[in-house]
């Protein structure tokens, strides 16, 4: 009974924190701490709401293959009675878009509760409960969208939370920076996302995901296969900043700047998984394309050891956890791309629990040592702070990929798939990226966590509402895996694309290689960083490898190159412009001027003033119409008077 | 003995009107201009009645239509004295040249 409530009534789950959002802004403001209640509570009804909703579709096996589906119309474009296009609003469930909006309510319910001790005492406690409501409202929107459009705006609103909350500490130039580095390199990938949908309105004619699937299957009574293509590299490079991918992951590391609890937001349940979920929704249109499929796959494989390099060097503790982000987007876009939605979306539901987990261990961290964020300046904080600790290492044994925690399952079906796909050299890439996750996050482990105490430091243990959390997603990630082992495979039997996907014979091979290479990483951090206390031969190789140290850290110089651009090339063209503009654009106007200006010169001078001039022209004109008439005849008269006769 | 035909009328309608616009065009006194101008239009009227009486001889269409000219040219002596009164008052002079307060 409250189960059909939910799921018939899914567009609760984002009004919920909607108006959690506008009851904050305009009425709770001035008192954080019902703010804090009320968003909370708001979010918590959400995610009972999408939990029941999720039970439903979970229990009904109709909905894997007919998704459920009502919409209110938005508005219809062309002559009344038979509209060219019709756009809705409304809900999609099914097993994905349950799956999503139980994960994002339920680790969006638990950062807020963490928020209450991060964020406490800071000025804009209110206001900043309320941009997280708006956050998850928006991105919940997303997740139940039922056409493009409706999932565009939700798009564009989650865009525009991530900078506010990014640039929540706008007194610092460097969150303010990095709040607009976001916004805008996610507005140029939207510009291409953008071109898509018209286009793909234009060519089909809807937006609905469900007709859209259905046309896009028979494309060629609609278009061709180079246009189809085109769409699909178009819809491709939204996500590709939104999720992080190369080349337009930079704002991914810089969205930092943000509280803490907004990263783990962002990079964990909201956001960036957006990208990979439009995707996915998408995938009708991409496995039409294999070009774009491979594309896909290559971004995502790319990305993943692209941005493992460089976590391997980096100091700052959310940063590493933030390259690691970017790689793991990559692995669900290497998924996505081999055509299995199954793996893609299991890693990114693993990935949420792990990775929100250790965005908000590095948070207590941060908090306990007043903001200290460089790794090297931490060490032997197990002492002092257990469940930040150890809920940490949970979620390293995960990200890493040791079974039987979340990441291993997930990761290891990404790598089977693209195995069994025959795409080997995505395969040896994917695989050395868990090698390097393995090392730099055990790296940042070993040196945060054990070694040697460092004396400057005075740690302490966070209180519970900022323990709780991680103490649940700890056990998040360490279970939520168990969900799709290739013995009882319950996620491939609900999440799949085209036909389940029934793994048939074990992957032994496989996972135990995955495995290895895990405890490979781990072991070769902890010679480096735990074993060797003076980090001797760790300091010994970023010497003997200074350029590639150097290249790495540097982060490929990929933030210099964009800036050489932005220097050279826009701010040349931008001068190019500006010369032609008051050259030639403002010739052009400022001619014209003056050549109205030079003929009134000139025909003044018939304006003599004198009366007795003007009654000559007159009677000269009278005379000159006079005599036509008389000899050209009557057809003149016309002529002469413009048909006045 | 000559008869007095439509011919006669029109000659003397257009020497009459030539003169007058010959005033217009060259005279310097404001006044003699105005006075021109009513040459002109009695011409005209001569026309107008000539015409009628020639052609459409029970008709007064031309005498009626001359009669408004006649109060038309009336007002318009009348408002076109009091202009040049008050341009006199203004200038000191009705020299026609000098009036051209119109020019840019």
């Amino acid at each position: 009974m409250l189960v059909e409530f939910a799921m018939h009534h899914a567009w609760l789950v984002p009004l919920l924190p909607a108006l959690a959002f506008l009851i904050i802004i305009f009425l709770a403001r001035p008192w954080p701490k019902l703010s804090a209640v009320i968003s909370i509570t708001g979010m918590a009804t959400a995610c009972f709401f999408a939990s029941l909703a999720a039970y439903g579709v979970f229990t009904n096996h109709h909905f894997t293959e007919h998704p459920l589906v009502y919409a209110a119309r938005w508005f219809s474009l062309g002559p009344p009675g038979m509209p060219d296009l019709q756009i809705n609003v409304g809900v999609q469930l099914d097993p994905t878009s349950a799956m999503m909006l139980f994960m994002v309510s339920f680790i969006a319910t638990f950062i807020q509760l963490y928020s209450v001790g991060y964020m406490e005492g800071d000025p804009g406690f209110s206001v900043f409960f309320s941009y997280l409501s708006l956050f998850a409202s928006s991105m919940l929107l997303l997740v139940i969208s039922s056409n493009l459009l409706q999932m565009f705006i939700a798009w564009e609103l989650v865009g525009l939370c991530s900078y506010l909350l990014i640039g929540f500490y706008s007194h610092k130039i460097s969150a303010r920076e990095a709040a607009k580095k976001a916004f805008v390199t996610c507005r140029i990938a939207d510009f291409g996302l953008l071109l898509g949908i018209l286009g793909l309105v234009i060519t089909f004619g809807t937006l609905d995901f469900v007709e859209l699937s259905e046309r896009v299957a028979n494309f060629k009574e609609y278009t061709t296969f180079g246009t189809l293509t085109l769409l699909a590299v178009l819809v491709f490079i939204g996500p590709i900043a939104k999720s992080g991918q190369f080349p337009l992951h930079v704002w991914l590391p810089d969205a930092m700047e943000g509280p803490t609890p907004v990263s783990a937001l962002i990079h964990a349940a909201t956001m960036v998984v957006a990208g990979v979920y439009l995707v996915g929704r998408m995938l009708f249109l991409f496995v039409e394309v294999p070009v774009a499929m491979d594309l896909v796959a290559i971004t995502g494989a790319f990305t993943a050891l692209f941005a493992a390099t460089i976590a391997v060097t980096q100091r700052e503790i959310k940063r590493i956890l933030a390259y690691s982000t970017v790689s793991q987007l990559g692995y669900m876009m290497l998924a996505l791309g081999v055509g299995s939605l199954t793996a893609s979306m299991f890693h990114l539901w693993t990935h949420a629990f792990f990775k929100a987990l250790m965005f908000l261990g590095a948070g207590s961290v941060l908090h306990a040592l007043h903001h200290k964020a460089d790794v090297w300046e931490m060490g032997g904080l197990v002492k002092k702070m257990p469940v930040t600790s150890w809920t940490f290492v949970i979620g390293g044994l995960a990200i890493a990929g040791i079974p039987p925690f979340a990441g291993f399952w997930s990761k290891d079906e990404i790598l089977v798939v693209t195995l069994s796909g025959g795409h080997y050299v995505l395969y040896a890439m994917a695989a050395f990226t868990a090698f390097l996750t393995a090392f730099y996050m055990w790296r940042l482990i070993f040196l945060a966590f054990y070694g040697d105490e460092k004396p400057e430091n005075h740690p302490h243990e966070s209180p519970w509402t900022m323990c709780l959390p991680l103490i649940v997603l700890a056990a998040g990630a360490m279970t939520v895996g168990l969900l799709g082992t290739p013995w009882n495979n319950i996620w491939a039997h609900w999440i799949y694309f085209g036909e389940a996907h029934h793994g048939g014979e074990i992957a032994w091979g496989a996972m135990i290689s995955s495995t290895v290479i895990a405890i490979a990483g781990i072991y070769l951090a902890y010679t480096l960083y735990l074993k060797d206390r003076e980090k001797v031969k760790a300091k010994a190789l970023a010497e003997r490898y200074k350029s590639l140290y150097n290249l790495s850290f540097n982060k490929y110089y990929i933030d210099e190159i964009y800036l050489w651009f932005n220097h050279t090339i826009v701010d040349g063209s931008a001068k190019l412009f500006y010369l032609f503009d008051i050259y030639v654009v403002d010739g052009i106007v400022n001619g014209l001027g003056g050549f109205a200006k030079l003929s009134g010169d000139g025909l003044r001078v018939l304006q003599t003033g004198r009366m007795q001039n003007y009654a000559l022209v007159f009677f000269l004109g009278v005379l000159a119409i006079a005599v036509l008439m008389a000899f050209a005849g009557p057809s003149a008269a016309g002529l002469v008077l413009g048909g006045v006769m | 003995m000559i008869t007095i035909s439509l011919t006669h009328y029109v000659v003397l309608s257009t020497i009459l009107f030539t003169i007058g616009l010959f005033g217009v065009l060259t005279k310097k006194n404001a006044i003699s201009v105005l006075i021109c101008i009513e040459l002109m239009l009695n011409a005209v009227n001569i026309n107008l009645i000539a015409f009628s009486k020639f052609i459409t001889p029970n008709d007064f269409i031309g005498q009626i239509f001359a009669i408004f000219v006649i109060t038309v040219a009336a007002a318009e002596v009348g408002v076109g004295l009091a202009i040049l009164i008050a341009i006199y008052r203004n200038k000191l002079s009705v020299n026609i040249d000098e009036f051209d307060w119109l020019k840019w």
